[in-house]
């Protein structure tokens, strides 16, 4: 029920993020999704790759701190107030979320949307009960 | 275990004794054989019979660095240039580098008290001395070295740099003590790691370092990460070289300095005069040995302590505190004086975070900043914002509540910042340009 992600530390200068892309693009790594978060000095790339060990490899090897992480995919109906649904559960349920960004795909006729919790297995328990499509981490890399 | 017992432990009452009798000597030949000093002495009215006791060297002239440069190369040798049979000369990083010269008596001084040395710090007869201090003008290679010899050591000279084939030898030949800066031996453990060689697991067991400045929290980063005892060693090319002082295994505690060959003294550095037993201030060195080039109160510029109680390793020689910087390298950072070594410690407490960190002073609008750049490695990498950003301000704030300086800290990529084969680079003053 959980997919794996990967994070890169990237210092806020020209050119970095085209040389993460351009190492993925050259072992073959597809990206599935992505977030940038950043601040005036640094930025955190977070993906979410077809092959995260690949990944991973090759950008240790560029000289890049790269960690994994896991996060959860969602299955969220497209119409309006359909975010606002699981939101809500999560609420209820006092789970914070730390951050989440959405998928590039769609799943059906579904967005997905990658949700990063402190606590994960707690939000995931809560999301199946409540009826959510949690999406297993095999299917996500090969949509 | 000591090299030479008789005098390494010599009551002080005797010790002193012998260190009158030889500044005595010392005081007649350099003002028979060397001009400046002739002239310092007329010109201040002293006579080199003044001195009837170690009390009354505070009233000699000291001698700077710059007398060095000003008489350079050989202006300030006592000896014949036929007696000379070495040359060194410091790194000369402001003009022109300080010429030393030896004759064959200082040589064998240095070898002896380079082999005391390594014995003082857990080094003995049959040791591996893997030696990575640089080979050539600068005296921390050759030092080493021939002391090393003496001691009857196998040493294996490496000299600094070519990082793969150090580790490669290291772990062939069974190296058992190493030799080189702190710095380089952190070095050599992330390279030992990118080699996929478990540093730890080698032969190495002490390891003497010297020629930088470095913190007690440094020590321990560094005997963690190679498993070795780790000690410090004092000298500089003015005085000798390497092997001025040393730690004791025993304690780890202040560098015994041997005072045998030299006599210490701690002095204000504003006002010149000699500050109280434990407190900080300037080392000024006065060699009673050397013929080569003996140097009455030399001003080292460096800044520590010094007690003469008595340490559990039964020695009776003085002990040096570790140098906390140097009074011409401390940054003054909006009136506040600063030591690199001071941030090391305070970036070396915080957890994951790796002893390669670059100051960057500047001035922006007539007022100074203080940049610290700090490398993110995977200990320390989260992939949410609020913990590095908020990692940053827990260091930012250590900063200002133990040296009262606001500074910003910037976290950068690994291996960013440039590695050193030799002295660490730690300060870019862009003040100064």
């Amino acid at each position: 029920m959980k997919v794996e992600q990967i994070s890169i530390f990237i210092e806020n200068k020209s050119g970095r993020l085209a040389e993460v892309a351009t190492a993925l693009g050259e072992v073959e790594v597809n990206i599935r999704a992505l977030s940038l978060a950043d601040t005036s000095d640094f930025g955190i790339l977070r993906l979410i790759v077809n092959d995260s060990e690949k990944a991973k490899q090759i950008l240790k090897e560029k000289g890049f701190t790269v960690s994994k992480t896991e996060v959860v995919a969602i299955e969220v109906p497209d119409r309006p107030g359909g975010l606002a649904e699981i939101l809500h559960v999560l609420d209820q349920d006092g789970i914070n979320v730390e951050y989440m960004y959405a998928f590039v795909e769609r799943c059906g006729g579904n967005a997905v949307i990658i949700f990063r919790f402190d606590e994960i297995d707690k939000a995931i328990h809560c999301l199946v009960e409540r009826g959510f499509n949690v999406l297993e981490g095999e299917r996500l890399y090969q949509m | 275990m000591y090299f030479n017992e008789e005098i390494e432990t010599l009551p002080r009452q005797a010790l002193e004794a012998l260190q009158l009798k030889r500044l005595q000597g010392m005081l007649e030949r350099i003002y028979a054989n060397v001009p400046f000093y002739r002239e310092t002495f007329t010109k201040n009215g002293i006579n080199p019979g003044d001195v009837k006791s170690l009390d009354d060297l505070r009233r000699m002239p000291f001698t700077l660095k710059q007398d060095m440069r000003d008489s350079y190369p050989y202006g300030l040798f006592a000896a014949n240039m036929e007696d000379i049979v070495r040359i060194h000369a410091s790194s000369g990083t402001t003009g022109k580098p300080t010429v030393v010269g030896y004759t064959q008596k200082d040589i064998n001084t240095w070898t002896e008290l380079i082999a005391r040395s390594f014995v003082t710090a857990g080094a003995h007869r049959g040791d591996i001395i893997h030696n990575a201090y640089g080979y050539g003008l600068f005296t921390g290679g050759l030092g080493a070295h021939y002391g090393a010899e003496n001691l009857g050591a196998s040493v294996i000279p490496m000299s600094g740099g070519n990082t793969k084939r150090q580790i490669l030898i290291m772990k062939d030949f069974g190296s058992t003590v190493l030799t080189c800066t702190p710095s380089y031996s952190l070095y050599l453990a992330e390279a030992a790691l990118e080699e996929g060689v478990d540093i730890r697991s080698l032969n190495l067991r002490v390891g003497i370092f010297g020629a930088e400045p470095w913190s007690e929290s440094m020590r321990q980063e560094i005997q963690e990460k190679l498993n070795i005892s780790a000690i410090d060693i004092y000298g500089l090319s003015e005085i000798m070289g390497p092997g001025v002082a040393i730690e004791c295994q025993e304690a780890k505690c202040g560098l015994h300095i041997w005072e045998d060959h030299f006599i210490p003294e701690i002095i204000n550095p504003e006002t010149g005069e000699r500050v109280p037993e434990g407190e900080l201030g300037e080392l000024v060195i006065t060699t009673i040995t050397k013929e080569g080039i003996p140097l009455l109160r030399y001003r080292t510029r460096d800044i520590t302590s010094i007690t003469y109680e008595p340490c559990i390793c039964g020695r009776s020689h003085a002990r040096i505190a570790r140098m906390s910087g140097r009074s011409d390298d401390m940054l003054i950072i909006r009136g506040v004086n600063v030591f690199p070594s001071q941030i090391e410690s305070i970036l070396m407490q915080v957890e994951g975070v790796e002893p390669h960190y670059i100051l960057i002073v500047d001035r922006k609008d007539n007022l100074d900043s203080l940049e610290v750049q700090v490398e993110v490695g995977e200990r320390l990498f989260s992939d949410e914002v609020k913990h590095l950003q908020s990692l940053a301000a827990t260091i930012e704030k250590q900063i200002k509540d133990l040296l009262g300086i606001t500074c910003k800290v910037r976290l950068v990529e690994p291996k960013t910042i440039m590695r050193s084969e030799g002295k660490a680079k730690r300060v870019i003053d862009n003040r100064v340009r």
